[in-house]
């Protein structure tokens, strides 16, 4: 427990030894939120007409609409007008060299395994011109490019291809959808966009590319990846390093459309700062994802892994449209000390023929609540629709708790639904087993957890497969015996 | 009397594997072991028998560190330190084995990472470089040989839908992989057909070699055929109440345990 404090403390109390922390004193509004603050935004990014109508929208939805509490978590009070909506990301390097960055936190990027190069940029260093992420950046972009990849911000998006956000922005997230969805549709600063052309296999993982560029992740971001007929695309978000951000909401929005034939495989890694061990501090994290199949024969998947936020809200999810589509979630969930989770999916079999597939594996520790909710809805036309969830969780001590919360409505007789949930604990026995064949107490946590949540970890792309094992070992330090 | 015992013991020490004195042990309050003196020395088998709830699973279980239970008096010297001053993990890395009467299940861990660990990490005490790839599956090819287990189960996770046999096997493979010196086996014998029987005790006689010494925990003499035991001790309310060769086991088997009941009371 210390061990992971004193890392989590290192890392977590120096917010400057990041250089992506955002610096409000210079490119920013006053807190508030008001119709005021939302043209100004908009207009700060010389958004056209139809975006600002977009924001306007959602903001009149939002104010009628009250913050969810079905959920199996306790958020504190959150005062809306407190929040800054809008400052510029300003990258600057805080370092020379990594000389000068603290060694604990470059211990735990070491263990994370994560590269050299990578590490001086997530650690606010001057990285060396020649693999420095604007000409890392342009490299992936011309090779992106050949193929007609579309791979950029959001803002940029907006204003080089307004016709495609303009068709597809809301398509799976409606303005409306829910009381963050709206707040995000309102105030959203930046994000990305991603598009796919017809035919087209996106020649790389968008992985490394995005880590690198993940540096100016904000509180409010919006995601859009679309994928034209019959072309693929693999795409991950987010960062196995701790990540600390002085925002403490954030609440984010990705929508994912899917045409005919085309796949969308959607990978994350989540490590936000849990809070401390009193359970002070840390991110609320209320996110929508949703992917829409509109296409037949179209597949969906999510997969994430989940380690950090003092409060998950999250339940990636897929609107099986086209008939023969597909849609998949698997997901790990940990949480430890005093987080909260409340995270699952939804699939929506609207198609005929469609599948879904559910892998959820939660882990808690500590005096944390893990909840799984999952919504699996087969509509009357659905016909011949299959979904399989499993359910699984794990515990580590006697002070922690699991909830499993599945919803089920199927409205016709030819699809089959199936569920299977189990609960386990980590014994002691397993865990004297490990140290009679000498592994120690933390090696053999880090071992039976992985090797629970392997069907999950085996579906994220390699590098941050390796990178996640490690992290789930990291985030149970000191939690038994 | 007692500490001439002592004296002697000390000079002894120096020639045993393992001495064992006056150990008491509790768990959840209640003593268990009330006074366990043992010496072994190096290359001997002793065998420990006992009628079930004597405390011979205790024993095994304390020597190789189990947390919950709790020493009240005595001390056990292993190759001239302080075995319970060390963690569980490194009396395992100083060479002290349990093969386990009822080996756990890992799910999700294939056992060629888990014994891959665990080889490394006893060599990595002992200050040597992990193996490479190549010398570990050798290693692994020539002890799954020894104790005849299918080459498939090593890929599986660790004792996952393993039968009982196939069980017993894999802990005799681990310790042909660890090559301890102090093997405690306890009840290896338990849920095992004669054939399987004999696949585990031919391992663990192959493995029988002067610098080793073999604790082996049994409830009947038949596991007592197969290894040969140089002692036979049994215990019994949690004191060790008759000690000699290995012709008690088959006065044991003849007898039954209740003439040392009553001899003993």
């Amino acid at each position: 427990m210390e061990e992971q404090d004193k890392i989590l403390h290192e890392v977590t109390s120096q917010e400057y030894k990041f250089g992506f922390v955002s610096d409000f004193e210079s490119d920013s509004i006053p807190k508030g939120l008001s119709e005021d603050v939302i043209r100004l935004i908009s207009a700060k990014k010389n958004e056209p007409e139809f975006m600002l109508n977009f924001r306007l929208d959602a903001y009149r939805k939002w104010l009628e609409m009250p913050m969810p509490d079905w959920a199996y978590l306790k958020v504190p009070p959150i005062d809306f007008q407190e929040i800054i909506y809008y400052s510029a990301p300003k990258k600057k390097p805080q370092y020379e060299s990594l000389d000068e960055v603290d060694p604990d936190l470059l211990e735990t990027f070491s263990k994370l395994g994560i590269p050299l190069e990578e590490q001086k940029v997530l650690a606010g260093v001057a990285v060396d011109a020649v693999i420095d992420s604007v000409s890392v950046k342009t490299t992936f972009k011309e090779t992106l490019a050949e193929k007609g990849v579309i791979f950029c911000s959001f803002s940029e998006a907006v204003l080089e291809h307004p016709d495609l956000v303009k068709k597809y922005l809301g398509m799976s997230v409606p303005t409306s959808d829910n009381f963050f969805a709206a707040l995000n549709s309102a105030v959203f600063s930046d994000g990305s966009f991603c598009y796919i052309p017809k035919g087209v296999r996106c020649p790389m993982e968008l992985s490394t590319y995005f880590r690198i560029n993940a540096a100016g992740t904000g509180q409010f971001e919006r995601t859009l990846i679309i994928a034209e007929d019959s072309s693929y695309v693999s795409y991950l978000e987010g960062c196995t390093a701790p990540m600390r951000d002085e925002n403490q909401l954030h609440a984010a929005v990705v929508e994912i459309i899917a045409l005919d034939r085309a796949e969308v495989k959607y990978s994350t890694v989540q490590n936000w700062y849990p809070g401390n061990k009193e359970g002070k501090g840390g991110v609320y994290n209320f996110v929508t994802k949703r992917g829409i199949c509109r296409g037949e024969s179209s597949k969906i998947s999510w997969t994430q892994v989940e380690t950090g936020s003092a409060i998950t809200w999250k339940y990636p999810s897929c609107i099986l449209m086209g008939d023969n589509s597909v849609g998949e979630f698997n997901s790990v969930a940990l949480t430890n000390n005093h987080q909260q989770a409340d995270t699952g999916t939804k699939m929506v079999h609207i198609g005929k023929n469609t599948k879904s597939t559910i892998i959820s594996k939660g882990i808690s520790a500590g005096v944390s609540d893990n909840s799984y909710r999952g919504l699996v809805k087969v509509l009357p036309g659905a016909i011949n629709s299959r979904n399989f969830s499993q359910c699984d969780s794990l515990l580590l001590g006697s002070t922690c708790g699991a909830h499993t919360f599945p919803y089920i409505e199927v409205g016709n007789k030819s699809s089959i639904v199936e569920h299977e949930a189990t609960t386990s604990k980590i014994g002691e026995d397993q865990i004297f087993y490990c140290n009679q064949r000498g592994i120690s107490t933390e090696d053999a946590i880090g071992m039976i957890v992985n090797g629970y949540a392997k069907e999950v970890l085996n579906k994220l792309p390699m590098e941050f497969a390796v990178e996640a094992q490690k992290l789930l070992a990291i985030s149970l330090e000191g939690s038994v015996g | 009397m007692f500490r001439r015992g002592a004296q002697n013991s000390e000079l002894e020490t120096t020639n045993n594997m393992l001495t064992i004195k006056n150990l008491r042990v509790a768990v959840e309050g209640k003593e268990i072991l009330k006074g366990i003196n043992l010496e072994i020395k190096a290359g001997e088998v002793h065998a420990i028998m006992g009628p079930n709830g004597s405390g011979k699973s205790t024993l095994g279980n304390v020597l190789a560190g189990k947390e919950e239970y709790e020493v009240l008096d005595g001390e056990v010297i292993y190759e001239g330190e302080d075995l319970l001053e060390r963690s569980a993990e490194d009396r395992a890395r100083m060479g002290v084995f349990l093969g386990f009467q009822y080996p756990v299940e890992i799910p999700g861990v294939p056992m060629v990472n888990f014994i891959k660990t665990s080889v490394n990490e006893h060599r990595k005490y002992k200050g040597l470089e992990p193996l490479t790839a190549g010398e570990f599956l050798k290693l692994m090819r020539e002890k799954k040989e020894l104790v005849h287990l299918d080459s498939q189960l090593t890929n599986r996770s660790v004792n996952e839908g393993f039968s009982g046999g196939e069980k017993k096997k894999n802990e005799i493979f681990q310790m042909a992989m660890l090559e301890p010196k102090l093997a405690i086996l306890d009840e290896t014998d338990s849920g095992l057909d004669i054939d399987a029987l004999k696949v585990v005790s031919d391992g663990v006689n192959a493995l029988k070699d002067p610098s080793r010494s073999t604790i082996v925990i049994t409830h009947y003499q038949r596991l007592l055929d197969y290894i040969v035991p140089d002692f036979v001790h049994v215990l019994y309310q949690g004191r060790i109440v008759k000690s000699a060769g290995k012709e008690l086991a088959l006065e044991l088997e003849e007898k039954g345990y209740d003439w040392l009941k009553t001899e003993n009371v």
